[in-house]
């Protein structure tokens, strides 16, 4: 028979002065079961829980409830102080008689009549309790970093500078992400590849950082602290041990005719290459779609001028596998494909550009060398129309959305950033912005678009383009003026299209290896948007940077610092203390229909074939859920799915829940 | 194959090239196209307001006489395609319209929830005997022809009923163009209004319109542009006298490459 002690919280007047807290004491002292009642101004203070520490003592208590605020806010507290005196914690309840009572009702005697049953409705669950006992599970003390771009790089760096090893996973050739192919970074206008480049170079010397550079992960297996990955190292047909980065392959090799992915294709490069000069790891890759040794048998003229040694057209895929404590995914953006927004003309000019791509165009380091030369005649541009929000805040009301329905958050301020670079080097340039709205919340933002306007002249029209239509080596933009109302009709030499941002290819497989949940729009859900923006609802995933929506690079910093002490925390443990209130199945019940399998979030629940001896003496093997408890977090999701009542919740098992709402009904 | 066909108003009047040529060449590829024995205008343009019934009736008339034919509806003018089409998704998905219809049909006997498959032309073409089959049946190639697809407005939109093709990306026509063996012209204004019935308003409208559209097609090169709805040849042919650009119907230029126009 269990002893339950039962202890009612004025909270000052919070709770007192609505609720008659000795009139619920006394009612506590009828419930059966019940052998002690307790009110007290403060039971959170530590006179409050001398006061619960005594009782259990003097009664020899075997639970305890205490009716007071939100089990959120001190269930931590008291179970702690239960625990001080021998008491199993989780044979502690909280009734929360404040926010869902004595806070939203006015009248007394009805506040006091639902604090009662709050009481007994604990009470009875609290009879039901059993004593739980947390497991522990050891932590792989390494970290893996999925991309590496300058999210990846920031999380390595911070995880490794606190004593971590680190390995990162690029699926490019090299490291650095978009920020190596930026120009000029706002709103300070600094040279990106100044401040990215050092960077790298930090991340490829550092002794606890490990780069897996041109790979992929093809398998994650494990939980928190004991994740199992699958690395996929792609052929390079380079040895990156013999490679000294010299570049002589690069100017012998004949096929040139591979599209640039580093200038956005607005350039050729050789079929072997090192993308850009500033490339980490620097050594070669050679393209097998383009080289001709590997298509057609015949050349081998890389091979031939390589001193080290370091061509293998023989190589092949590699598969590693590798233990790591935590995982980040880093995995970056991408822009929208924008040929389907034809009205732009993208697909029928070469001077209609995204703006990556007039990135590349300015960029010192880009196919014309800094010199701002449209693509198709490789002329000036005097007239240049910017138009933003292209496939970015599209509404959807129609049903029928080409675009994305968020705002990509970084096109306002690094179109502005183009138009004042332009103006820059360029002033005679005629430069037009079309937006929306101009949204430039951030340090020092503002003042940087307001430059664009009142210091350079730059003409920002709210309003929309309805048509580009190449024609005479011109391009003709009809646009609206939605302030004057007017039909504008510009001809322009370059239209510059801000594409919406979307999350990386790779996002979505990734995410379903480590079952980390998404959005509608691909992009990882954080655990809480407010309170835990870095985590993952998966224990031990955690995210830096645009994979978790649209971000500029001090945010992206800031996040992949955040992310990075997360991991810290948890690599700093030997164990992990499991969280008890977790399923488990009752094997003789559970009829092997897969449907918790199907509904957990978190990829806890496997089902296995065993061997069961049957009440006949025969043996039987049966497919039966086996729950694992450090992945699971308890969620109930599977308890309410399984058909036959086999899955049951530790701490909130179904007899529990029940005897709860009986009382309630009482 | 053997389909129900629409012909529609102005077929019978200022567009019967757009038919003749229409029905030749759809002979010519072994389809069967069955004139409705009472047919009425589709109604001219789509009605904008919900509670426009009447002026859906005559299309739903069409729509139920090819479902009791058991055949599919085929349209040849990008006006009545686009009236019928939409009138066909409504009785779809639209239980207003549909209960106020049916209530009017009911002294008719007709009963009609959506049932038949409206195809364009074009669409008969790319889905039902597809571009490649109609390649083998060239019997003379539009070699050397440098034409551009003028799609209007009407055709492709609303995209997420017409269904189609992409509104702003369009590729069936070139397509077509291509099967022909002639070299399809890609240019901006193809997708855009010629001015419609603004012409008996004011006719500067069309005018401009037409000389927008009809410059950028010469401009990027093209010689000919064709169209499938008798409204925009309307407004681009009085216009284009001195462009250099002539102004056909796709059916034309099919029943030429096919063999079968008169005359050739």
């Amino acid at each position: 028979m269990q002893k339950i002690g039962v202890f009612v919280c004025w909270c000052g007047s919070n709770i007192a002065a609505t609720v008659d807290v000795k009139a619920v004491a006394e009612a506590a002292r009828k419930v059966p079961g019940v052998v002690f009642s307790a009110d007290y101004q403060y039971m959170c203070s530590e006179a409050g829980q001398g006061l619960i520490k005594d009782a259990i003592k003097e009664h020899g208590l075997t639970g305890v409830v205490v009716c007071s605020c939100s089990p959120r806010m001190h269930e931590a507290t008291f179970r702690k102080a239960v625990q001080a005196v021998g008491l199993n914690p989780y044979m502690l309840e909280v009734a929360n008689i404040r926010e869902q009572c004595s806070w939203v009702h006015k009248d007394m005697a009805t506040a006091t009549e639902k604090a009662i049953a709050l009481m007994q409705a604990a009470v009875a669950k609290v009879t039901l309790n059993t004593p739980l006992t947390a497991g522990t599970t050891p932590v792989t003390k390494r970290a893996l970093v999925i991309g590496g771009g300058i999210a990846g790089m920031q999380t390595a760096l911070d995880i490794a500078d606190a004593g971590y090893e680190v390995d990162i996973v690029e699926a490019k050739p090299t490291i650095g992400g978009k920020m190596a192919q930026l120009d000029k970074t706002f709103p300070t206008l600094d040279c990106s590849s100044c401040i990215v480049t050092p960077k790298m170079v930090e991340v490829g010397q550092h002794e606890k950082i490990h780069i897996y550079s041109y790979s992929e992960v093809t398998q994650i297996k494990g939980f928190v602290g004991n994740f199992n990955v699958t690395i996929k190292r792609k052929a390079r047909y380079v040895d990156e041990a013999k490679c000294t980065g010299c570049g002589a392959c690069t100017e012998k090799c004949p096929s040139r005719k591979a599209p640039n992915e580093f200038n956005m294709g607005l350039n050729n490069r050789t079929a072997v290459y090192i993308p850009f000069a500033q490339a980490v790891p620097k050594v070669a890759t050679i393209d097998p779609e383009y080289c001709i040794k590997l298509t057609k048998g015949k050349c081998g003229a890389c091979a031939k001028i390589c001193e080290a040694g370091a061509i293998n057209y023989e190589a092949k895929d590699e598969y590693i596998e590798v233990e790591y404590g935590a995982i980040v995914a880093a995995t970056g953006f991408e822009m929208i494909d924008v040929s389907p927004y034809d009205e732009y003309a993208y697909t029928q000019s070469p001077d209609v550009v995204t703006s990556l791509e007039y990135e590349r165009l300015m960029n010192a380091a880009g196919p014309t060398g800094g010199h701002l030369l449209r693509p198709s005649d490789g002329k000036e541009p005097k007239t240049i129309v910017f138009i933003q929000c292209v496939g970015s805040r599209e509404s959807c009301s129609s049903g029928e959305m080409r675009g994305k329905p968020y705002c990509s958050k970084v096109c306002c301020m690094y179109t502005a950033k183009h138009a004042m670079l332009t103006k820059d080097h360029y002033p005679d340039t005629d430069i037009y912005v079309f937006y929306i709205d101009v949204r430039t919340p951030g340090k020092n933002f503002d003042e940087f678009y307001r430059r664009a306007v009142e210091q350079y002249g730059v003409h920002y029209i709210k309003g929309a383009v309805g048509k580009v239509t190449p024609e005479g080596g011109k391009l003709k933009v009809q646009a609206s003026d939605l302030i004057l109302n007017e039909q504008l009709h510009i001809d322009a030499d370059m239209v510059v299209l801000a594409g919406a941002i979307e999350p990386n290819k790779s996002a979505r497989p990734l995410a379903t290896m480590l079952t980390a949940s998404m959005d509608t729009n691909d992009f990882f859900t954080e655990a809480h948007p407010k309170l835990r923006p870095v985590e993952s609802p998966t224990a031990g995933v955690f995210l830096s940077g645009m994979c978790q929506g649209p971000k500029d690079i001090p945010e992206t910093v800031a996040q992949a610092g955040a992310a990075a002490s997360k991991v810290i925390g948890l690599l700093a443990k030997d164990h992990l203390v499991g969280n008890p209130c977790v399923a488990h199945s009752d094997e003789w019940m559970c009829n092997g229909c897969s449907q918790c399998e199907t509904v957990c979030p978190y990829g806890a629940i496997t089902y296995e074939e065993k061997e069961f001896r049957m009440p006949d003496r025969t043996t039987k093997v049966r497919r039966v859920a086996q729950v694992n408890p450090a992945v699971c977090q308890g969620c109930g999701a599977c308890t309410v799915t399984c058909p036959s009542g086999a899955m049951d919740l530790n701490g909130f098992s179904n007899a529990e829940i029940m005897a709860e709402v009986d009382a309630l009904c009482r | 194959m053997k389909y129900s066909y629409f012909p529609g108003c102005t077929l019978k009047n200022k567009a019967q090239e757009l038919d003749r040529y229409g029905r030749d060449a759809a002979a010519a590829l072994g389809i069967e196209l069955e004139e409705l024995p009472q047919w009425q205008c589709c109604g001219g343009v789509y009605p904008l307001s919900h509670d426009e019934i009447a002026i859906k009736l005559s299309s739903v008339r069409a729509l139920a006489a090819a479902r009791d034919d058991g055949t599919a509806l085929v349209t040849l003018c990008s006006a009545c395609h686009n009236v019928i089409k939409q009138v066909n998704h409504d009785m779809q998905t639209d239980d207003y319209v549909i209960t106020r219809v049916n209530n009017y049909l009911a002294e008719d006997g007709i009963a009609y929830n959506g049932e038949t498959r409206v195809l364009h032309y074009l669409e008969l073409l790319r889905d039902e005997i597809g571009f490649d089959e109609i390649k083998q049946k060239v019997a003379m190639p539009l070699k050397g022809q440098k034409i551009g697809a003028y799609y209007g407005c009407l055709l492709l939109r609303p995209s997420g009923v017409m269904a189609m093709d992409d509104p702003e990306h369009p590729t069936i026509m070139e397509d077509l163009i291509a099967a022909l063996g002639a070299q399809p012209v890609v240019y901006a204004q193809r997708n855009e209004c010629c001015g419609g019935y603004l012409t008996l308003e004011d006719e500067s409208i069309p005018k401009k319109r037409a000389a927008a559209i009809l410059e950028n097609a010469r401009a990027q090169g093209a010689e000919t542009i064709i169209t499938a709805c008798p409204l925009c040849y309307y407004n681009l042919k009085k216009h284009a006298d001195g462009t250099g650009v002539e102004v056909k119907y796709f059916t034309e230029l099919l029943a030429r490459a096919l063999g079968v126009k008169e005359g050739e």
